[in-house]
């Protein structure tokens, strides 16, 4: 008979060996289901994980890591924060939809102004407050009415994606685009453009604001109280009010953070790599990431490598579907098994499997 | 009469690092109510784990009537004739008084069948329960009888009783030892867990006194004196603290007219609760587990807020400051769940002083926490309150219950407040060190802190409280001089009649 046991304490061992574990294991996984599509696992496995780095072509993928890193990075660190405290905002991707469309209404408002240092700065703040906004939603609800954050923050991607196709198709449509749908192009509009930084690097101001981020909140966790505080809501509720933290400011705290940064990746990324706003610019980022926190283990660090690897399958599921035809669909279901994998693998941190003899009753 | 039940001979049970029962035989007659008594960590729990099928010894043996009895599970020390109420209740609230006892049950009779019986038994015995009643709205004591029922209707040969007066009223108790006499007439064996030594005393015939695992001494209580049989559990002799005779100084914190009501429906409202006390005075609050205890901390602390003028400290009004405001003002609290609600068991020692001392100690400048200072402070109160832990980095969950009370008792006495209000100072703590927190809570007042006792252990309010006031289903009585008071003036109160010896 197998059992788990609880641990006394929580294995500091286990908390880094999780991570590759589960990536071992959804390799092997994700090999069987590629093999059960009729391809070569070997040669898919090499397209997601070799070929974007070392590959013939990696000059081509090098520069799309950091571009698919850096939106998941930098949603992922404000997922993290309430997931920390115990609050589950699921519908990041909503409030990073929010975010581009503000910005691109700012930026459109004044075309064809030429005023990059006041345009820009005001739709990076249009971005964020427009994902804070969206986030506001759930928790005011949350607070005032106690509703369940997790499902009005979900169903709120569902009205967000209505409005980015109204939007797409209709106030933000490009007057001279032919009856096309989507805006203007924020990329070529001097006044709104989020460009390459440095030549052949991916880096744009999005990746720099993910940076600042992970380092912002390696910070707060580690060395302020309001840090201490998001842990202390996660770990222990009644401990954390007998101390004097507030649950609804938390709530409201931990949901605009993350709303506000989902904002700032929408914008970045409609104003920079999609470059334009259209229907389908938002690309699932918003759920993604919280695969990308949980991956990193809610730490700031963990996060960063976290984003960068998801980033990979993304370009590598990207080679693989056009190198071998894989489907997009057999793309997903790997990502979502290094999610599958890691939940799986936790439970060793805090359990350990012993085998035991029946005991004659 | 005299005839063996249960014989236990040479049990021995080895935990990694420790031996919890060494070489223990004891015998248990027929009829026999049996004390066992010892400190916290003594060995009374493994000892009566082994008895019920929970633990396995490692060698030694038990006999069951003459025969050979080896429980593989608590199921087959109930086939046996053994049953067992625990300390902490198993029962569900939304469910009613007869579903919770046939959820008990290998094979439930039909529910009329089951009530019938269940009023039958609680007729015989004299505990009143309406089997149709759900279990949320039972008092504490009440609950404690659907446990006893629960045992009683498989007809025991022995009954184990853990702890089973922690949490009833003296008139509580009158009834339930009523019980256990008709029981023990009857022929059922009882063994009586307990450190109450003056129960012990009033109740059983034979009392077998557990120390470091091991039998120190099998006496009869009626012939000793309860201090005798406190120093053959400690293994010393020791002075109880004494009173210095303080004078109370001017009002310090002042409750008027507090109005709460109560946020699950299991909870209790409380209504205008008024209470003063003085610089320098203790206040002890007496009252049954369940009646606004919980609530009232909470008032206090400012986990929930009141009216700005519902709590005044030295004239300040704080009935609506959040808790870090107040302590800032010099309010400090210990509430009486330890893991989890004073402390965070999975946060370290160190990360569990930051959790209330942050504000009054300076742990934290503009919000960056100095965690060299909040280290320092932690090592403080390990080295003044004597918390035995390898290091302030373990976490709370891995110390003991009494280790980590004192813990937290030190983080709140060491913030030099002005008041204190603490509940259950000195639960599941051990004797010596039980003595040594009331001593320093003596000492706190003698230099002015005015402070709350809230506690169900009655001989320690009457030990160190100046005035004694009893909440009774969210209501406080007024509070009189604690010496003045009998004990039957004390249970009236808890049982909410106003005045005691006039109503009586």
């Amino acid at each position: 008979m197998i059992v788990l046991e609880k641990r006394p304490t929580p294995s500091k061992l286990w908390a880094y060996l999780t991570p590759i574990v589960a990536i071992i294991a959804t390799m092997v996984a994700g090999g069987l289901m590629f093999a059960a599509l009729g391809n070569d696992p070997f040669t898919a496995l090499k397209y997601i994980f070799w070929d974007p780095l070392l590959g013939e072509f990696a000059f081509f993928y090098r520069e799309q890591l950091l571009i698919k890193a850096g939106p998941l990075i930098l949603i992922a660190i404000g997922l993290s924060l309430g997931f920390r405290a115990g609050i589950w905002n699921i519908g990041a991707e909503g409030q990073y939809i929010m975010g581009a469309i503000f910005g691109a209404a700012v930026a459109l408002a004044f075309y064809p102004l030429e005023a990059r240092w006041l345009i820009f700065p005001l739709m990076i703040i249009a971005g964020a407050l427009g994902g804070f906004i969206w986030a506001m939603i759930p928790a005011i609800l949350k607070t005032r009415f106690n509703t369940n954050e997790i499902l009005v923050s979900l169903l709120l991607v569902y009205v967000a994606e209505q409005v980015l196709a109204m939007m797409a198709f209709g106030p933000l449509r490009n007057p001279d685009g032919q009856g096309f749908p989507g805006s203007r192009s924020l990329a070529q509009y001097s006044s709104s453009s989020n460009p390459e930084l440095f030549a052949g690097t991916g880096i744009h101001y999005g990746v720099v604001a993910a940076t600042i981020a992970v380092l912002i909140a390696a910070i707060l966790l580690s060395r302020h109280r309001v840090g201490f505080d998001i842990k202390l809501m996660g770990v222990a509720p009644r401990a954390a009010a007998f101390s004097g933290v507030n649950p609804k400011k938390m709530v409201i705290l931990c949901l605009g953070i993350s709303g506000g940064l989902a904002g700032l990746a929408g914008v970045f990324e409609v104003s920079g790599p999609s470059g334009q706003l259209t229907e389908s610019f938002n690309q699932g980022y918003g759920f993604t990431a919280i695969i990308v926190a949980f991956l990193g283990r809610l730490n700031p660090l963990g996060i960063l490598g976290a984003g960068l690897l998801i980033g990979l399958t993304y370009i590598g599921g990207d080679a693989a579907q056009a190198g071998m035809g894989l489907p997009a669909a057999a793309i997903q279901a790997f990502q979502g098994m290094l999610l599958f994998f890691l939940l799986a693998c936790d439970l060793l941190t805090q359990y350990r499997v012993r085998v035991k003899r029946e005991v004659a009753v | 009469m005299s005839e063996e039940l249960l014989a236990l001979t040479g049990l021995r049970k080895a935990y990694p690092g420790v031996v919890a029962n060494d070489d223990v035989s004891l015998t248990i007659r027929k009829g026999e109510v049996h004390a066992l008594l010892g400190e916290n960590g003594a060995g009374k729990s493994t000892l009566v784990k082994m008895i019920y099928g929970l633990v396995k010894p490692d060698t030694g043996t038990m006999a069951l009537d003459g025969a050979e009895y080896q429980p593989v599970d608590p199921r087959a020390a109930r086939a046996a004739g053994i049953a067992m109420v625990f300390q902490h209740f198993s029962l569900f609230e939304a469910l009613t008084v007869a579903e919770n006892i046939a959820l008990g049950m290998e094979e439930p009779p039909k529910p009329r069948v089951l009530s019938k019986q269940i009023k039958d038994v609680s007729e015989t015995y004299g505990l009143p329960l309406n089997p149709d009643r759900t279990v949320g709205t039972l008092s504490a004591g009440e609950r404690q009888r659907v446990e006893i029922i629960r045992c009683l209707l498989q007809n025991p040969r022995l009954l184990v009783m853990d702890e089973p007066t922690s949490v009833l009223t003296p008139q509580e108790v009158d009834i339930l030892f009523k019980t256990l006499r008709t029981l023990s007439a009857e022929g059922t064996a009882i063994l009586y867990i307990s450190h109450k030594l003056e129960e012990i005393r009033s109740l059983c015939e034979t009392a077998t006194i557990l120390r470091g695992g091991k039998v120190v001494e099998t006496c009869d209580p009626r012939e000793q004196s309860a201090r005798a049989l406190a120093e053959m559990m400690v293994g010393q002799t020791f002075a109880s603290p004494k009173r210095s005779g303080r004078m109370a100084g001017e009002p310090a914190l002042v409750v008027n007219q507090l109005n709460l009501r109560s946020t699950s429906p299991f909870g209790t409202t409380l209504t205008d609760v008024s209470l003063t006390v003085a610089k320098g005075e203790i206040l002890g609050i007496g009252g049954v587990a369940g009646n606004g205890q919980d609530e009232l901390l909470a008032a206090l602390s400012g986990e929930r807020l009141a009216t700005p003028s519902a709590v005044t400290l030295a004239g300040m009004e704080i009935g609506a400051l959040a808790p870090r405001e107040r302590r800032a003002y010099g309010l400090c609290v210990g509430p009486e769940e330890r893991l989890g609600h004073a402390a965070a068991p999975t946060l370290s020692l160190v990360e569990n002083a930051l959790l209330t001392a942050d504000v009054r100690e300076e742990l934290s400048n503009r919000g960056f926490i100095d965690w060299k200072k909040v280290r320092g402070f932690a090592e403080k109160v390990i080295a003044d309150f004597d918390v035995r832990t390898p290091s302030a980095d373990v976490a709370a969950q891995a110390l003991s219950g009494g280790n980590l009370q004192k813990f937290v008792m030190g983080r709140e006495m060491m913030q030099r407040p002005t008041a204190l209000i603490i509940n259950q100072p000195t639960w599941g703590v051990d004797a010596a060190a039980a003595a040594a927190i009331r001593t320093k809570l003596m000492e706190l007042a003698d230099q002015g802190v005015a402070i709350i006792v809230i506690s169900q252990d009655l001989d320690e309010l009457f030990e160190i409280a100046d005035r004694f006031a009893a909440l009774n289903e969210g209501r406080l009585s007024d509070s009189r001089p604690m010496e003045s008071l009998t004990m039957d003036e004390i249970g009236l109160m808890l049982g909410g009649v106003q005045g005691g010896a006039d109503a009586a």
